[in-house]
């Protein structure tokens, strides 16, 4: 019988699952009539499906890594971001330690007038805050930027920034006399200050 | 998926390497199985399918998203499988003639001593014989049927890897399919 002769075509359309219906009709008629064809036909079949359930091969499990380790080097700005993206409690923490240091260190530049809490009972002579001979003053001192004399009673603390402290032997301070002209000592004394305050709003 | 990889391909843009991680893990099968195919031998597919990988990561900023991201993988992974295959010293294709013999090729001589076609069935032989039977193909009608039949992708897709007109990879998906029914036609 003579063969169609596009007939091994028609069934690679049909393999290919895009062969028009017309010639699907001829393909099946074809086959049905010659051996010869429908031998070509199943060994076609037989090798795409042979083929298509080849077993699959996995690579080895360390494959990732060994890629990952053959990589070039990446930046290092990516690698900090990374980490800090996975350290958030860290990275929150120590930009608040940051942003508290700074500001202390602002406020310390800042506060360059010269200041005292107090005016009761005592004379301020230019930068210096004379406690008189004689005079109580009740309550705490904070002198920023000057100095204080004490000849008198003070029933409180007294504490000097940036500044000196001169205690005469008739003065008396009953609570704590401080002297503060180092950034760290003013943090510590911010610290503590905070401290007192936050176990102030517990009490 | 697509979204997940397109988020990951960002990130590896801007220089993140654990991003590439999950792309790795993501294709290496498919990559491996495309080199173990195409070169007939786990150590030589290992190394190939990771060459792919590194190349993928250093070229990224080539990548065009307008392309699957899967397609751009097999295409470099099939490009290297070519090379590969071209620089090993030609194997004598089975169908070629051994010279003094008249029509006797090496697939006759094989044959001989082959397994019946009941063994033959068996599962593991029958793996080694298909395998066998891909590796005889010339590449480029090797990597058109595995793209095909092993990674099981569309012709426009095969059209899109390899670069190539639809046209082109089915007289080549065709011819591919008759070379290998030679000798897996009649098991």
């Amino acid at each position: 019988m003579k063969c169609p002769h596009n007939i091994v075509n028609l069934m690679h359309d049909y393999l290919d699952g895009d062969i028009k219906p017309h010639d699907a009709k001829i393909l099946k008629e074809h086959l049905q009539q010659c051996s010869a064809c429908a031998d070509h036909f199943n060994g076609l079949k037989k090798t795409v499906a042979f083929i298509q359930h080849a077993s699959h091969l996995i690579p080895p499990s360390d494959f990732t890594a060994r890629v990952m380790a053959k990589l070039p080097k990446e930046k290092k700005t990516v690698r900090m971001r990374r980490w800090l993206q996975n350290h958030p409690f860290i990275t929150a923490a120590s930009l608040f330690v940051i942003l508290t240091i700074g500001s202390l260190f602002t406020t310390w530049n800042e506060q360059e007038q010269f200041s005292v809490s107090t005016r009761e009972n005592v004379i301020i002579r230019g930068h210096t805050v004379i406690v008189p001979k004689g005079e109580v003053v009740k309550g705490d001192i904070v002198v920023r930027n000057g100095s204080i004399k004490i000849e008198g009673k003070v029933e409180g603390n007294v504490t000097v920034i940036h500044g000196e402290k001169y205690l005469a032997s008739a003065g008396q301070v009953t609570g704590e006399l401080e002297e503060i002209n180092q950034v760290f000592e003013w943090i510590w004394y911010n610290i503590k200050e905070r401290m007192k305050d936050v176990v102030e709003t517990f009490e | 998926m697509e979204i997940f990889v397109k988020k990951r391909i960002k990130a590896i843009k801007k220089g993140d390497q654990n991003a590439y991680a999950d792309i790795v893990d993501l294709y290496k099968d498919k990559i491996y199985r495309l080199c173990y195919r195409m070169l007939g031998n786990r150590h030589e597919a290992e190394d190939t399918a990771q060459e792919a990988f590194i190349r993928a990561y250093v070229n990224i900023h080539t990548y065009n998203p307008n392309m699957k991201f899967s397609s751009w993988l097999y295409r470099i992974a099939t490009n290297l499988a070519i090379d590969k295959i071209r620089k090993k010293k030609p194997d004598a294709y089975l169908d070629e003639e051994i010279s003094g013999t008249d029509g006797l090729t090496m697939y006759s001589q094989l044959s001989s001593n082959e397994a019946s076609p009941e063994e033959a069935l068996e599962s593991l032989e029958l793996q080694e014989t298909v395998q066998k039977a891909i590796e005889k193909l010339p590449e480029k009608y090797r990597s058109v049927i595995v793209l095909k039949y092993i990674e099981d992708l569309s012709l426009q897709e095969i059209s899109e890897i390899l670069d190539l007109p639809i046209g082109t990879v089915k007289t080549r998906i065709h011819r591919g399919r008759e070379a290998l029914r030679k000798h897996l036609g009649h098991l």
